[in-house]
């Protein structure tokens, strides 16, 4: 009985060997997305895509390993509250890209009768 | 019927574990929040980034050694939060000193290279007045520095709190939530890392 609480505490918690994993996946994801950008692997759009996903790994990787996320028992308040906030998260920062890119078409410069076809379709 | 029934003692701690929980998980809902603030800054600075009023531009401005040392201060001392953590947990006061302080030690490290980068664009003239970019990114990497100083205030005080009162239970739960505010300037820090730095000097 004693022992089960405890093995379940660690599972709550992590160990050292939890948080230490974490460490060396985040310095190895660090040092990938540093060298990516130094050595010019990629350009443009596709550095972009590269970066990202090496960022959102290692998001992901904190969570499990230093900050425990998912390791709580039903029901999981936590995991709620945080896929909420990522909403949040994702339509504000993808609203505004997506708002201001906008404004920025309509203000910047008059278009020309050709490049409004061009770009609206009519 | 006896046998279900647990002690007075344990019933007592069941419950005040369970009260530690719901603290804990306030201050995770509080995290969350400061998440949507932190979004909205990044909103803000990926809108502007490229607003730089004929100053310069990230790539002229950032030094990315200076950088990626800043990152890996800042992410050392996540683990070692971690550790000091794990340390709270078995009641062992002097590896709690020791791992809050090597985490204290390179907080402090992450700060004054943050500040010595913001005095040496301050005074090349391309402080948060020179163009929007700058804004943004003062704005940004400012009010991350600033809750890295409020998570340095809230560590000494609670080393304070450990010297004097030893490992409570509400000591651990405290420790415990600072530890998630640490571990989550952490992650901030890697989207300001990937976001301002690496994207801002490699496009």
């Amino acid at each position: 009985m004693n022992k089960a609480v405890v093995s379940h505490h660690e599972a709550a918690h992590g160990s050292v060997k939890t948080y230490a994993t974490g460490f060396a996946f985040s310095i190895i994801l660090t040092l990938a997305a540093y060298l990516l950008v130094v050595k010019n692997v990629f350009n443009g759009w596709g550095l972009i895509f590269a970066l990202a996903a090496l960022a959102v790994t290692q998001l992901l990787v904190q969570l499990v390993f230093f900050l425990h996320v998912g390791r709580e028992s039903k029901p999981r308040w936590n995991l709620t509250v945080m896929a909420f906030a990522a909403m949040v998260v994702v339509i504000l920062v993808f609203g505004s890209l997506w708002i201001m890119k906008n404004l920025q078409y309509n203000h910047a410069k008059i278009p020309s009768t050709e490049q409004i076809i061009k770009d609206e379709g009519y | 019927m006896s046998e279900v029934l647990a002690p007075p003692e344990v019933q007592h701690l069941n419950q005040r574990q369970e009260a530690d929980a719901k603290t804990v998980f306030g201050f995770w809902v509080y995290l969350m929040t400061d998440c949507v603030l932190f979004a909205s800054l990044f909103a803000a600075f990926a809108v502007l980034r490229g607003n730089t009023f004929g100053g310069p531009a990230g790539n002229e401005l950032f030094s990315l050694p200076f950088v990626l040392i800043e990152t890996l201060a800042l992410l050392t001392s996540s683990f070692t939060a971690g550790l000091g953590l794990l340390a709270a947990r078995r009641r062992d006061r002097n590896q709690v000193f020791l791992w809050f302080g090597i985490t204290m030690l390179l907080g402090f490290f992450f700060l004054s290279l943050e500040i010595s980068e913001f005095h040496k664009l301050y005074v090349e003239g391309n402080s948060w007045r020179r163009s929007g970019f700058l804004s943004a990114f003062f704005t940004l990497v400012g009010t991350h520095g600033a809750h890295i100083t409020a998570g340095l205030i809230w560590m000494a005080v609670m080393m304070a709190r450990v010297a004097r009162q030893g490992l409570g239970s509400v000591t651990i739960k405290r420790l415990t939530m600072l530890s998630l505010f640490w571990h989550f300037l952490d992650i901030i820090w890697i989207f300001i890392f990937t976001i301002v730095y690496l994207m801002g000097a490699g496009i």
